[in-house]
């Protein structure tokens, strides 16, 4: 056992590290402020490879493991958090195609996303099924060789932006099957962009489909299989967004950091406060617990361990919890400075916010740990 | 024997041999060049400089190097004018271990092999040791061009691209902006005070490499994984056939000390109406600064 990073893994750090600096860090609160979804920076990215990471290299991708992604995008969400969370789901999208797609679908989806030509979106929420996501009501029937597909679905990141869909659907009473769905098919309408607290550098609306047809060949997986999928993917996403909020606080903290030296009080440094060194100490260490819990969870999915899932949960759930606190400290640090958009850590709160929600709520997280960890004999599989 | 070949030359050239040949490369393509680049490594530019016991150099201690950044214009340019002419292209440092990162970097750009000059007696080298090191790695190689960032971030002396030139009897054009080369001759702009000034002349040359020149790539991923099983070839002295030519203690210049610049008093801001000012200006000027 080795808790040290490979020379690998350090050097992809300082290629995402670099990337982060220059292209997302210094435009962040202008996306932010602005609304914008930085499409060509996420094109770049995709020439660095960060928009198929742990896609297998025929289509385009690294055919990395989910530890080295982990590392990756904490590198990029120090520099924007929700610029990056996009770009993971982007990857998940990509990966669940690679992953269960048929060769037909891989080879004509997948190296145009890997190459970030085209984004991908994740449709699992609808308006009246969110954290009970299993009730969805969009529905999937059959008409000849395509599918006919009726209802709407909310909350989707990137909609109107993105060109390829995810989308999980009833095929029938009881069974859940996805889709790959060409954001362009007729009978597809978007929503309004929602007006949100955080995450404003992606938009997030509903998808409307009204007797869109998909060719049966766009059936990602089997029929009835599409539950399972969507599943998968948020394993992974879980382990994504639980490491953007690690990079987040991470960020937070640098620049906490470098503000207790310069800001001065009662003829002090806030450096030589106590009150506040305490508090920065407490940040540093749950960032610390956070990034270990995030990277032990992806190890777990690339060995395949039978808990993985009970895993992703749990760093999902500590993670974003505890780095939320880190960069909401790091505002009271601030102060009223740390209220303003003239500082980043504001905005790394909001996005860190979100965090606490997205794939699956907190709450939901504590469902599945639970729920796994009282079955019998569980307290042997999980610790 | 001489006349004999000036009569073939000439039926050559009356039929125009030459032309065609010309012709026929441009319609093949151009001529691959073998690019050599040079790269320093410096200290990271968001160090918080502190200068040594000595008082000679700077303390290195913890401090993070990076490729100097205009060397990463130069590293650029080579990528962008092999993929356009084909050919290959080295990166050359010298330097000790903090070279090794700065030649992987630039493989994992693409760059496609690197040489790394390590000797003890290659320390503290002045500019002209540092251009006597590269050309002796570079001449007689059969490289077509040399590129330098205009000078090393740091040091900033601006001289080892011109003397590496001189010492290998090179044309060269230093702060290029805009470079094209087509069948071994090249038409490139550089800065010079307040305008651009183009220049054109045959390879093979040594160019230095100014801001606005191009805009450097990121390292990708795959470049990374690429550059690791990549071989980095060092050299010393001997190897490169220097020692007891070149080295520190021969070094013309000499650093005698180095020290930060004094802190900057705070500024003063005059008050008062527009004649009060100038007044009190006119009078500080004379009193205080003692300048007019
Ligand atoms: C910015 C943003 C982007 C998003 N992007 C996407 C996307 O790309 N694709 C997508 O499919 N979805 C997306 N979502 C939707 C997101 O996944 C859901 O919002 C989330 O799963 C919660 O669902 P809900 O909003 O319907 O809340 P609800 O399910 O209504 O939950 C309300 C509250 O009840 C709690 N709760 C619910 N059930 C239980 C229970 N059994 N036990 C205890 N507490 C419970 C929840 O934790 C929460 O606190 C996005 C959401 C946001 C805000």
């Amino acid at each position: 056992m080795d808790f040290n990073l490979t020379e690998n893994q350090i050097a992809f750090q300082e290629v995402a590290r670099s990337f982060a600096q220059k292209e997302l860090a210094v435009h962040a609160s202008e996306w932010d402020a602005k609304k914008i979804f930085p499409k060509e920076t996420i094109r770049k990215a995709a020439e660095s490879g960060f928009c198929g990471v742990y896609v297998k290299e025929d289509v385009g991708g690294l055919n990395l493991s989910r530890l080295d992604a982990a590392i990756i995008f904490e590198e990029l969400a120090a520099g924007c958090p929700s610029t990056t969370a996009y770009i993971t789901i982007h990857n998940m999208v990509t990966w669940m195609i690679d992953e269960f797609g048929s060769p037909e679908l891989r080879e004509k989806f997948c190296p145009e996303l890997t190459s970030g030509q085209k984004l991908g979106s994740y449709c699992l929420t609808e308006p009246g099924s969110g954290s009970d996501a299993a009730s969805l009501k969009t529905t999937a029937i059959k008409n000849n060789n395509h599918y006919l597909l009726n209802g709407t679905k909310a909350f989707v990141s990137g909609a109107g932006e993105t060109d390829i869909l995810i989308v999980m659907t009833k095929t029938a009473e009881k069974e859940i099957s996805s889709f790959v769905v060409p954001s362009t098919l007729k009978g597809i309408s978007f929503g309004e962009n929602e007006k949100k607290l955080g995450w404003n550098t992606q938009p997030t609306k509903a998808i409307y489909f009204d007797n869109v047809e998909v060719p049966q060949e766009y059936l990602l997986g089997d029929k009835g299989m599409g539950f399972k999928i969507a599943l998968k993917g948020l394993d992974g996403g879980r382990i994504n967004i639980g490491t953007c909020s690690v990079g987040a606080a991470q960020s937070a903290i640098n620049h906490t950091q470098k503000y207790m030296h310069e800001r001065e009080q009662f003829g002090k440094s806030l450096a030589q406060f106590q009150a506040l060194q305490f508090m920065i100490a407490d940040m540093l260490t749950q960032v610390i617990a956070s990034r270990q819990m995030v990277r032990l969870a992806a190890s777990k999915l690339d060995s395949k361990d039978a808990q993985a899932t009970t895993y992703c949960a749990m760093a999902k759930r500590l993670a974003t919890d505890m780095c939320f606190n880190v960069c909401n400290q790091a505002i009271q640090i601030f102060g009223g400075y740390g209220c303003t958009q003239e500082y980043p850590v504001e905005r790394l709160m909001r996005d860190a916010r979100v965090h606490q929600i997205v794939e699956g709520t907190n709450e939901i997280m504590r469902v599945i740990i639970s729920k796994k960890l009282l079955e019998e004999g569980a307290t042997l599989q999980i610790r | 024997m001489i006349k004999e070949f000036d009569q073939k030359l000439d039926l050559v050239k009356q039929q125009n041999i030459i032309e065609t040949l010309k012709d026929l490369q441009a319609f093949l393509g151009d001529t691959p060049l073998k690019i050599a680049v040079c790269i320093k490594a410096v200290p990271d530019t968001e160090t918080k400089i502190q200068i040594a016991q000595d008082k000679k150099n700077i303390d290195f201690t913890g401090v993070r190097f990076i490729v100097s950044p205009y060397d990463e214009f130069a590293i650029e340019e080579a990528l962008k004018l092999k993929e356009k002419h084909g050919g290959e292209t080295t990166v050359i440092s010298v330097g000790e271990g903090e070279a090794t990162d700065i030649l992987r970097d630039a493989l994992a750009r693409g760059i496609d092999s690197a040489v790394h000059v390590n000797d003890p007696d290659f320390a503290s080298l002045d500019p002209l040791s540092t251009a006597k090191v590269l050309a002796a790695v570079i001449k007689d190689n059969g490289y077509d061009l040399v590129l330098c960032g205009q000078q090393g971030v740091g040091g900033d002396n601006n001289q080892v691209p011109a003397m590496l030139a001189e010492l290998l009897d090179w044309p060269q054009v230093m702060l290029t902006v805009k470079a094209e080369i087509e069948n071994s001759s090249f038409k490139v702009e550089r800065e010079i005070e307040g305008a651009h000034e183009t220049v054109e002349g045959s390879l093979p040359c040594v160019f230095s490499t100014q801001k606005g020149l191009n805009e450097p790539r990121y390292p990708s991923i795959k470049g990374v994984m690429a550059a690791r099983k990549k071989e980095i070839v060092i050299k010393d002295a001997n190897a490169l056939g220097l020692k007891g030519q070149v080295s520190g203690q021969l070094a013309k210049l000499k650093v005698k000390e180095i020290a930060l610049p004094p802190s900057r008093p705070q500024g003063r801001v005059l008050e008062g109406d527009v004649d009060s000012q100038v007044k009190k200006l006119v009078e500080l000027l004379r009193t205080e600064a003692q300048v007019i």
